[in-house]
């Protein structure tokens, strides 16, 4: 029996090892998927679904939205988080792979990463520079509490955050209607369907 | 008296407006990043929406045409107003006590100016110099312990803070070298004007080097205001803690925020 638990153990231990995606490799996965469809021939449209589909797949879109509402996602009810993040799936998605589609046939190189903690590991990387643009410094914020299922939480370009860039947007809205939630709903709202 | 502020409006053009330099040097990782209040918000506003109407009706076509001129004349005009900001760079380099790189780009300046024929090659980047970063009077204020006051937005010139408009004077009362040399030096070569066009000419170099990074951005943005406030923000914040490009590690000690929404 105690044999038998030991092989148990053991094997778990490796199970979770062999399923455990290390930050650097899922990053540079991700942009080899994102590459491979920005330089095929279809149309922006096409290109957008496409992207779309990845970035469902390898954004913490829950974090993210929670993380742009800043201090006013601690008032909302559980309905209003139910709407909110929706809305903010729609309009990120939207914002997200529209950014993405403007570049065709990008080169990024994953170049070294850094652990910060159990949660978060940063990735560093470059846009390989062309005639029309100079090379790019990305970092990527990636959410590691899952070792199986790491997800990005942030870019950071040439030292900017989009993230807190996002975050401040929302947070102006807001001030700007007296922190009425509904008026930062209705902002996504727009920019999803237009 | 209407040259004289022409000369000081266009001046700060480039330093309020410039988003890309950094600079090297020791990072200052306990540093949070401070709230900058927008005082003036209403008219913030209203002057931004000058400016882009200002933008879309003549400074981004200038910037298309000027992206039609042949490659090497873009580059090296270019570099001949990168190697011209090397003037104020380097007394603000001393200022913040940073000698070594004040002789490295004064050497920078020397190699460039001469060999690379007015600065319009980069002689020194391929000579394998460190890679240049600009510093500003408004940096050096900010790494002086100055904080950033409110956020202005200026007409013609955009983004700026109550301390980097104040740094921004500093050019014209005695701190940038070629505007002495434009403005108050008796020579034949050099003038008001002149010195009025080389800034002109730098503001649209830079217009036309995010021609679509601004398009895009103004695409994908709730609030185009906010998103262009949080941006110089973020990078003057990054420039005055001496945070090289792609280097932030800054950003990364201040994890609250994200640790937060773990509890969501």
């Amino acid at each position: 029996m105690r044999k038998f638990l030991i092989i148990l153990l053991f094997f778990n231990i490796n199970f979770f090892n062999v399923f455990a995606i290390e930050a650097d490799i899922f990053v540079q996965s991700t942009v080899n998927r994102a590459s491979q469809i920005l330089a095929k021939n279809i149309s922006q449209e096409e290109k957008i679904n496409e992207l779309k589909i990845i970035a469902k797949e390898t954004v913490d879109i829950r974090g993210v939205g929670f993380y742009s509402l800043g201090a006013a996602r601690k008032n909302l009810n559980e309905d209003q988080k139910k709407e909110y993040l929706g809305l903010f799936e729609s309009y990120f998605l939207k914002s997200f792979s529209s950014r993405l589609s403007e570049y065709t046939n990008p080169e990024i190189d994953v170049l070294s990463k850094e652990v910060l903690s159990e949660n978060y590991t940063i990735v560093n990387s470059i846009l390989k520079g062309t005639s029309d643009r100079p090379e790019v410094k990305i970092d990527w914020r990636v959410y590691t509490k899952n070792p199986e299922k790491p997800l990005i939480r942030d870019l950071i370009i040439e030292g900017l955050s989009l993230a807190r860039t996002q975050k401040e947007e929302f947070s102006s809205i807001l001030n700007s209607n007296d922190n009425n939630i509904n008026a930062l709903f209705k902002t996504l709202e727009d920019f999803s369907n237009k | 008296m209407i040259k004289k502020l022409s000369v000081i409006i266009v001046s700060i053009f480039l330093l309020a407006f410039n988003a890309n330099a950094g600079s090297d040097g020791e990072l200052k990782l306990d540093k949070k990043p401070k709230k900058v209040k927008d005082c003036f918000e209403n008219l913030n506003r209203a002057t931004f929406a000058f400016n882009q109407k200002l933008d879309k009706a003549i400074i981004k076509p200038l910037a298309e045409s000027y992206r039609d001129l042949p490659d090497p004349i873009q580059k090296g005009t270019n570099n001949f107003v990168t190697n011209l900001s090397s003037l104020v760079t380097i007394p603000n380099n001393v200022l913040q006590g940073d000698i070594k790189l004040a002789i490295i780009n004064t050497a920078r300046l020397a190699v460039n100016t001469t060999v690379g024929i007015f600065g319009t090659i980069d002689v020194a980047n391929k000579m394998g110099f460190p890679k240049y970063e600009k510093e500003d009077y408004g940096q050096t204020l900010g790494a002086w312990g100055v904080g950033p006051g409110c956020y202005v937005v200026l007409p013609i010139l955009g983004p700026s803070t109550i301390r980097d408009t104040a740094g921004s004077f500093m050019n014209v009362l005695g701190g940038d070298p070629y505007y002495n040399a434009s403005v108050h030096g008796n020579n034949e070569y050099l003038n008001e004007t002149f010195y009025m066009a080389t800034k002109a000419v730098e503001g649209i170099d830079f217009r036309s080097n995010n021609i679509e990074s601004f398009d895009n951005l103004e695409i994908n943005s709730i609030d185009f205001y906010a998103s262009v406030k949080s941006l110089y923000l973020q990078n003057r914040e990054n420039k005055i803690n001496n945070i090289r490009k792609g280097n932030i590690e800054i950003f990364y000690k201040n994890e609250e925020d994200w640790e937060e929404i773990e509890n969501n």
